[in-house]
């Protein structure tokens, strides 16, 4: 697919984040790998979402280091799909257009390819209306649909279906085994457990802000080696 | 009543020297609308981006500016274009340009405190999308403008409305000088201290209509925007 | 960016006229009142017509007017306060007044007349009746050349007018006669802007004739010694029709209401 290096690996080394003097992650050692489809649960304020946030770079950590493989090309090679979608007060076609004029794409080549875009999510119907008064599940699709217009080698995703109806859930978990398939790195956060059996290639198990475990996904469910994961996977309320 | 009746004949017989203020008016507000947008948007979108030591001063400045008595934003651009001013050999004084560069005065600070809100509010709502794409501040400038545009119209409306509604400035640096910078305001104030009060009513009630109108019009759009976009 | 171009476009379109200044113009600061009176109006399209020089007056107040001409944003001063007039020609502003024209000032008030002031001999005469009888009194308080005037002549009667039947409306000749003819009270006023006001009410003359209230005009050009950028080619154009035959009689011609506004006494000497 591509002639470059791939900017995968991540690597974290020791990743900590504070605000306002708490220590909300600390000491997050990771591997990333590339064409994989890894998972990070954990309870809320765990640290989940925040773990994502520092690896695509909108904030800042306080302690540690992430490593790209290619970091010169780490920039434009990721995107990150919200768990409430941020669309602008355009249509649908116009949000994906946009994407691809930030992002320096030629204008001429933009319009085919946001409507490449549309077409396998069932979105090209929607093209012209108003974004932002789709359903919610149409708003997660095309979200999704804009991220894949970019052609990221890595997708991060926060809870993308924590505000879906199963109908909608089904949906955007198709588009995500879509992405893998061809080749796109996954990283995404769910609390819902089932979600996480049937997308998950690789889990990491925050608690606390600490990483507890990371393994294949096969054998942390199986055969979860911490305490913390045995009580989360049993259903328990762990603190 | 009589005097509305005669008010109205004036209008409705479209006399030309009253259609030529009318013009004239709307020349000068339009263009200093004009002007100030081009300006002032970039301006109140920077300084909603923007951050550096003495902001908050500048936007309190800004604010305060919204309040500016058109006669003393009147006066300064008197001063400024004045033959024995630093832009006197510009001959600018007692012409429409001089009355639109007042009302532009006038008009900035209310389209770069309107913008800076706007423009703040939406940045809260799209920062991590945009970040996300690896969109520059800068670039996210003609972005968030955009997407406020129908918000951004309450401010460009209020612009428009202090402009044309003022008479203080534009007497002072347009002169009233009849059929050359005779605006309805100045010309207002003119027919009613000569007592003649038709005129006057009838060239109130043209620039009621006129904001009347654009007012509507604003209004309308930014329902119709609000519901196709959202 | 389609309506930034859009903007661009409009903005030019309304500069562009203004930045091509039209040579041929000359720009004339004058009071409020003789705007008010509709001569300009009247003699300037002849004079416009025979010379092709566009005539912009600006209509200030006598103070305003000759600070205008002071800084060089007129090229013609055409005022009505003689005393102001000639310091600016001693300062080196005006090159030189010259007589015009004349109208008067007139005391009106409500037309029953309650103090006789038609009865008078004299202006000030008239107002000691009125602050006598503390009638209702109305004053410009703008400095302006009525305001002067009016001054001079309670001074006349020795009197220092105060009191609740004073009301100084700090305003001009126009908005002062609105005040006057709403509360039916007493001013003093220039026979022309009077003529030409039309919301009278119940006022109407009670009191004029006293060469006291005589009310002289004189027009300056200003110097090009003092700004060089002055017309003074087409101000003096200006100024030498205005006190030419035709000019003279283009304003004895002015009347409202069959009443003759404004005398001409270019030829008076001065």
């Amino acid at each position: 697919m591509r002639e470059t290096a791939s900017i995968l690996p991540l690597q974290l080394d020791g990743l900590g984040f504070a605000a306002s003097g708490e220590r909300l992650l600390r000491d997050v050692t990771l591997t990333v790998r590339p064409r994989r489809r890894l998972v990070i649960l954990g309870p809320n304020g765990a640290g989940k979402s925040l773990l994502l946030r520092l690896c695509h770079g909108l904030l800042r950590p306080s302690a540690g280091r992430i490593t790209w493989a290619a970091p010169e090309r780490a920039a434009r090679a990721q995107a990150m799909v919200f768990q409430r979608p941020v669309l602008l007060r355009r249509s649908a076609m116009g949000n994906i257009l946009h994407a691809l004029a930030v992002q320096g794409h030629a204008r001429q080549a933009r319009r085919a390819r946001a409507a490449r875009a549309l077409e396998p999510f069932n979105l090209a119907a929607l093209a012209d209306r108003p974004a932002r008064l789709l359903s919610g599940g149409e708003q997660q699709r095309l979200a999704m649909a804009r991220a894949w217009a970019l052609v990221p080698e890595i997708l991060f995703l926060d809870e993308p279906c924590a505000q879906l109806d199963p109908a909608s859930t089904r949906l955007i978990e198709e588009m995500i085994a879509r992405f893998s398939a061809d080749g796109m790195t996954i990283v995404m956060t769910t609390h819902d457990l089932g979600q996480a059996r049937r997308l998950a290639e690789d889990v990491a198990f925050l608690h606390r802000g600490r990483l507890v475990e990371a393994s294949d996904a096969a054998r942390f469910f199986a055969h979860p080696a911490s305490a913390e994961a045995r009580g989360f996977l049993a259903g328990e309320l762990i603190l | 009543m009589s005097l509305i009746a005669t008010a109205l004949d004036l209008i409705l017989s479209g006399d030309a020297i009253l259609l030529d203020i009318i013009a004239l008016s709307l020349r000068v507000t339009l263009s200093a609308v004009a002007i100030g947008c081009m300006i002032g948007l970039p301006i109140g979108a920077g300084l909603a981006m923007a951050r550096f030591a003495g902001r908050g001063v500048v936007i309190v400045l800004v604010n305060a500016l919204m309040g500016l008595p058109p006669v003393v934003a009147g006066l300064l651009i008197y001063l400024l274009l004045s033959r024995s001013g630093p832009l006197g050999p510009l001959d600018l004084l007692f012409s429409p340009t001089a009355m639109i560069l007042a009302q532009t005065v006038l008009i900035l600070p209310i389209v770069i405190a309107l913008t800076r809100s706007v423009v703040e509010d939406l940045w809260g709502e799209y920062e991590e999308q945009l970040r996300s794409l690896n969109t520059s501040k800068l670039r996210a400038i003609p972005t968030l403008l955009w997407d406020g545009r129908f918000s951004l119209l309450t401010g460009v409306l209020a612009g428009f409305g202090r402009a044309s509604a003022e008479v203080g400035a534009v007497l002072i640096v347009g002169g009233n000088i009849a059929g050359h910078t005779r605006t309805m305001t100045t010309a207002i104030t003119l027919e009613t201290s000569r007592g003649n009060l038709a005129l006057a009513v009838a060239l109130g009630m043209v620039l009621m209509t006129v904001t009347l109108a654009l007012n509507a019009a604003a209004y309308g759009a930014g329902q119709w925007g609000r519901r196709i976009a959202g | 960016m389609q309506i930034l171009q859009i903007l661009a476009t409009a903005s030019t379109l309304a500069l562009m006229p203004a930045f091509a200044a039209a040579p041929g113009h000359i720009t004339v600061a004058s009071t409020t009142s003789t705007e008010q009176s509709g001569l300009f109006d009247y003699v300037l399209p002849i004079f416009e017509a025979e010379s092709g020089i566009e005539v912009r007056v600006v209509a200030q107040g006598t103070g305003q007017a000759l600070e205008t001409g002071r800084r060089g944003d007129a090229d013609v001063v055409f005022v009505h306060a003689r005393a102001l007039e000639e310091d600016f020609v001693a300062e080196g502003y005006g090159v030189e007044r010259l007589d015009v024209m004349y109208n008067d000032f007139v005391l009106v008030g409500p037309g029953d007349d309650p103090a006789d002031l038609a009865g008078a001999d004299f202006a000030a005469d008239a107002m000691a009746a009125i602050a006598q009888a503390q009638l209702a009194f109305t004053s410009r308080g703008d400095d302006s050349g009525t305001h002067v005037k009016e001054r001079t002549l309670w001074e006349a009667a020795g009197l220092i007018p105060e009191g609740a039947w004073y009301r100084e409306t700090g305003s001009g000749m126009g908005p002062t006669l609105n005040t006057a003819s709403q509360m039916n009270a007493h001013t003093l006023t220039d026979r022309s802007t009077w003529l030409s006001f039309e919301n009278r009410g119940d006022l109407e003359i009670v009191f004029e004739g006293d060469p006291e209230l005589f009310n002289p005009y004189g027009v300056i050009l200003v110097s090009p010694d003092r700004h060089a950028h002055v017309e003074a080619e087409g101000g003096q154009a200006f100024i030498d029709w205005l006190i030419s035959q035709e000019g003279q009689a283009a304003i004895a011609d002015y009347e409202i209401d069959g009443e003759q506004l404004f005398f001409p006494n270019a030829d008076d000497g001065s």
